[in-house]
């Protein structure tokens, strides 16, 4: 045995121990170089399942049922390895709605309900009480086997003011205080107190591999020999088989098993580590294949400790569950025991501050908030930060105290092990509600409710109840008779349900109401529409990680009443940052420039979550912002209403499209017409000046011959002959812009046949002969022997000819002017040349003379003709496919030029009409 | 004293009629073929009124109209603006150049001596 005061010393200096690597982790973390960071870290903390039930009631629950302390183990390793995408669903989910708790998730998926989190709370409550007072009376009981002498009963309990387990309670509700609730809120994690777990799973594991170790190889000589000296004793032998004796019963095994699956999630304890506390998705995977090995490692010894104890101990009655401390004490190893304690004590604090923590948290932000709130003291102002603080304290107190009386006044009752698994019992009842409310949209608060009430109820009447009735409570007549004497009432055998442990029969019955509620209720009515958008929300978290906006709102906010809201629950600084943040995000300039919109509420909702739980964050929320609610049908019409709008804004953008492009198409007519016109405008007011102008002189000369019938005969000669000039010059006018126009608008006649261009070039000569003969001009003719035909129109390229020819015959010296006609063939075409001797064209007019009305020529040179010879001319060229154009390379006089192709263009060919 | 007025056309057979018509009322005729040689014409002559083409070469008649119009010495003169063009446009361009009378071709015989005679009487 030990004496007192080294125990109690070595406890304390332990706990000071996780103390200072609480506080060292909490320092990192504030340091930016967080320790929780590592995947290690969050795997060893997951470990804090195994509490002190592992020391002791494992071993005990092995020396009595061999290997039947498996399956609580297996559960987890099972759950890890298979389950792992569900748990990463939930982090995801928890880490983005600001989650804090079980009763927050539940809560919050079917619509912020407080009801359902006050109901979370109050089972988690009732159904943790006795795992605490579990591991209060593992550590009384070890520190008790430490300072007894081996064999002596362990002292009375005293009364309980004199009770050290009091003492230790009231410790370890301190030392949770400071751990926990040092920060107001809730969501920002508790590095200090993961890294203390990690570390204490370490210490624990540690001990437990000694102590195996040192039974297995110390007391005796290796597993082999332990083994075989168990086979040795038939009692043990059974152990050792898989039904000891019995027919397997598969059914305890497997309702063992999900138990145990549920509750390493369900449990408070373990949704605080695994997923409020998780930082990193990623760590998931490391934890899956860690936490499974760190509990086959941690129960690799339990067998052979056991099988060790009872074969060393043979008959005497020292309890199984000590085994770990009672076995090293009288092998002689003091310290070992020692280590074994504190090892031991390590597992229960762990878990006491982990799981006080978790469930103060719940009390508070979903038990005891949403009741304060309702006060309108509370609800209207004030800061509300050091209540919070002090409401979570009171709540982790009185939980140990909670837990202590149920030590006191039943844990003796029953053995440790039992007492835990009505616990697990009861937080699997939250599996129907958060499995189903996390993969379909259809569960509805009103079949959480109903499942949940189902389930607890049933818990309580065929665990709780019992358990109770057995520790000598109450009596136990309608545990064995069933209610008012009714059989097929009876709590262990309910609706003669016969042959299953009390255990397994609770758990059917309690899981089928639960599950069968749940689906029922939720099926019979349709979701609210704040059901259905957190619903939308959790279900399909993975793709809506983007943000989260509320679905289906509609309301009216402040932004200085948001403000405010914020500022009571996080500190009027903390919430100015947030704000400021949150503008900052948006890329306004300021937080007075946000829109308090549906965006901004659910930003300053989801913080507040953080602090207060969804549920009462919803209360305060919508108490600070006008709120509609939203019925189903509400939100239908406004889907409707936005496909509608949406229809119709499609249908105005192609609208408005069409029409922009029927403007552009309008626009560019417009700019073409214009064009034409003024095209048209400037040739019209030249034909018509062209026109007027020989009409002048015939009006004016012809109106003064009248007026004077006795004018000089001479001069009426003068007058009518310029008279008749003008006539002939207006009519020569008048044809040829008619040619002009009928050419140009495509409205010739074309005559095309086989011309044969030099009897063609021989004519025009013929029939310019006379007149150059006249005023003493030269014509000369270079013709090759003979020309391939060409396919044209003749009476057209003659009046080519003839304009050339016309044209040099007006600018040649008279006499004494020459002008050659020269015909040429090659591949392409024929070309025709024809030259003069006269003054030439000058420079500034060579690009002009093709121009309409141009004539060529100065003032006193005036010629007769009407400037539109050469367009003419031109036109029927290019309408050939051929090209006109002037020399530039002669020093004297002008040489034209045009030529034809032999392959006459499409258009001219269309244009034919049947040779005369 | 006979008066003196000018005729300036590009157009040999106007120039001819014109000429004609002019000297039956009993005007002394000069003549201009361009509008450079009729500027010279106006300020050596001093016609007291100008027949004025505005389709000329070397300058057409609304330059001639300018030039006149900012020279001092033959501001005075009476110009009376003859064309074939028959646009609203030039109509309003020549008096706001400051042609005192605007005719249009082909003009009547009776119109322009009218005219002429009205505009030498208006001023005296």
């Amino acid at each position: 045995m030990l004496a007192a005061p080294l125990v109690l010393g070595t406890a304390a200096a332990y706990l000071l121990l996780l103390f200072a690597v609480a506080a060292w982790g909490d320092r990192r973390a504030r340091q930016g170089r967080s320790v929780v960071g590592n995947a290690w870290v969050y795997a060893l903390s997951m470990a804090v399942y195994c509490t002190a039930w592992t020391y002791f009631g494992s071993v005990g629950r092995a020396a009595s049922g061999g290997i039947w302390f498996l399956p609580i183990y297996l559960g987890p390793m099972l759950a890890m390895t298979l389950a792992w995408l569900v748990l990463r669903k939930m982090i995801r989910i928890a880490n983005h709605y600001r989650i804090t708790s079980i009763a927050d998730f539940v809560a919050s998926r079917y619509g912020q309900s407080p009801l359902l989190a006050g109901l979370v709370t109050l089972i988690t409550v009732v159904g943790i009480v006795p795992y605490i007072a579990l591991q209060l009376k593992a550590i009384a009981s070890g520190y008790a086997v430490l300072t007894t002498p081996l064999g002596a009963e362990p002292a009375a309990r005293g009364p309980w003011w004199q009770d050290g387990t009091l003492a230790v309670a009231l410790a370890l509700a301190g030392f949770t205080m400071v751990f926990g609730t040092r920060h107001r809120d809730a969501s920002e994690r508790h590095e200090g107190m993961v890294t203390a777990i990690a570390f204490e799973s370490v210490v624990k594991l540690l001990a437990f591999l000694a102590v195996g170790a040192f039974i297995t190889w110390g007391l005796f000589a290796g597993p082999g020999d332990l083994f075989a000296r168990a086979q040795a004793v038939p009692e043990l032998a059974t152990l050792l088989t898989l039904g000891q004796g019995q027919p397997f019963p598969y059914a305890q095994w497997l309702a063992l098993t999900l138990l145990s699956m549920l509750s390493v999630v369900f449990l408070p304890r373990q949704f605080q580590v695994m997923v409020v506390e998780n930082v990193d998705e990623r760590h998931l995977k490391r934890a899956a294949w860690v936490f499974p090995a760190y509990l086959l490692a941690i129960n690799v010894f339990v067998l052979p400790i056991a099988l060790g104890g009872l074969l060393y101990f043979g008959g005497r009655s020292v309890n199984p569950d000590t085994f770990v401390l009672s076995l090293p004490l009288a092998a002689g190893q003091p310290t070992l025991a020692l280590a074994a304690f504190i090892g031991g004590l390590s597992a229960a604090t762990g878990m006491v501050i982990v799981e006080a923590i978790a469930v103060s948290t719940m009390v508070c932000n979903d038990l005891v908030m949403p009741l304060l709130l309702r006060l309108r003291r509370f609800a209207r102002h004030g800061d509300l930060t050091g209540l919070l603080l002090g409401i979570r304290r009171a709540a982790i107190v009185v939980i140990l105290l909670l837990g202590y009386l149920y030590f006191h006044f039943a844990g003796e009752a029953y053995a440790l092990v039992s007492i835990g698994l009505i616990s697990f019992a009861a937080v699997a009842q939250f599996a129907p509600a958060l499995l189903g409310g996390m993969y379909w949209k259809g569960g509805t608060r009103g079949g959480a409710l109903a499942g949940l009430l189902a389930g607890f109820g049933l818990w309580v009447y065929t665990l709780m109840l019992p358990s109770i009735a057995k520790s000598g409570w109450w009596h136990t007549d309608f545990v064995d008779a069933g209610p008012w004497g009714i059989v097929l009432l009876r709590p262990e055998q309910l609706f003669g349900l016969a042959g299953l442990d009390y255990l397994t029969h609770s758990l059917f019955w309690s899981l089928l109401a639960n599950v069968g509620l749940y689906v029922a209720v939720s099926l019979a009515r349709l979701p609210s529409a704040r059901e259905a958008s957190q619903a939308l929300l959790f279900v399909d978290v993975f793709e809506r990680t983007q943000s989260a906006h509320p679905v289906f709102w509609r309301g009216r906010a402040e932004l200085t009443d948001l403000l405010a809201l914020a500022g009571r629950f996080l500190g009027a600084a903390r919430a100015r940052t947030l704000f400021e943040d949150y503008a900052r995000r948006a890329g306004l300039g300021g937080f007075e420039q946000i829109e308090p919109d549906a965006q901004l509420v659910q930003f300053v909702e989801t913080q507040l979550a953080g602090v207060i739980g969804s549920a009462s964050a919803r209360v305060m929320v919508a108490s600070a912002v006008q709120e509609e609610a939203l019925a189903l049908d509400d939100v239908m019409r406004i889907l409707d209403e936005a496909t509608q709008l949406r229809a119709y804004s499609r249908a105005l953008e192609e609208q408005s499209a069409s029409l922009r492009r029927a403007t552009e198409e309008l626009r560019a007519a417009n700019e073409q017409l214009k064009s034409l016109d003024r095209l048209k405008d400037d040739f019209m007011s030249s034909v018509t000046h062209e026109l007027r102008t020989p009409l002048t002189s015939i009006r004016a000369l012809a109106e003064m011959m009248a007026d004077d019938p006795q004018m000089d005969v001479a001069q009426r000669q003068q007058f009518l002959g310029i008279v008749v000039a003008e006539t002939q010059r207006l009519s020569r006018l008048v044809n040829q812009v008619l040619d002009l126009a009928k050419i140009e608008s495509g409205h010739a006649e074309w005559r095309n046949s086989d011309v044969d261009m030099r009897a063609l070039v021989q004519q025009a000569a013929q029939a310019m002969a006379e007149p150059l003969r006249e005023q003493g001009t030269q014509l000369t003719l270079e013709l090759p022997e003979r020309v391939p035909t060409l396919r044209a129109d003749a009476d057209r390229l003659t009046q080519v000819l003839l304009n050339l020819l016309g044209n040099a015959a007006k600018f040649v010296p008279k006499p004494g002017g020459r002008i050659g006609l020269r015909l040429t063939t090659d591949a392409a075409g024929v070309t025709v040349q024809v030259r003069d001797n006269g003054p030439g064209v000058p420079e500034e007019q060579r690009s002009l003379i093709f121009e309409r009305f141009h004539q060529g020529g100065d003032i006193n040179h005036r010629p007769t003709g009407t400037g539109l010879g050469l367009p003419i001319s031109r036109q029927i060229v290019e309408h050939f496919g051929g090209r006109i154009g002037l020399r530039a390379d002669i020093d004297q006089g002008a040489c034209f030029e045009f030529t034809l192709p032999w392959e006459a263009p499409e258009q001219a060919a269309r244009d034919t009409g049947d040779p005369p | 004293m006979t008066t003196k007025i000018l005729i300036a056309d590009d157009e040999p057979n106007i120039l001819i009629s014109l000429e004609f018509l002019m000297k039956r009322e009993g005007y002394e005729v000069h003549l201009a073929r361009d509008g450079q040689e009729a500027l010279e014409l106006l300020r050596r002559e001093r016609p007291r009124l100008v027949l004025l083409d505005v389709m000329m070469p070397k300058k057409t008649g609304f330059e001639v109209c300018q030039e006149v119009r900012n020279d001092d010495d033959i501001r005075s003169t009476l110009i009376l603006m003859l064309t074939a063009k028959g646009r609203e446009t030039d109509v309003v361009k020549g008096l706001a150049l400051g042609a005192d009378a605007y005719m249009t071709k082909p003009f009547s015989t009776r119109e322009l001596v009218q005219k002429v005679r009205e505009m030498l009487e208006a001023v005296p």
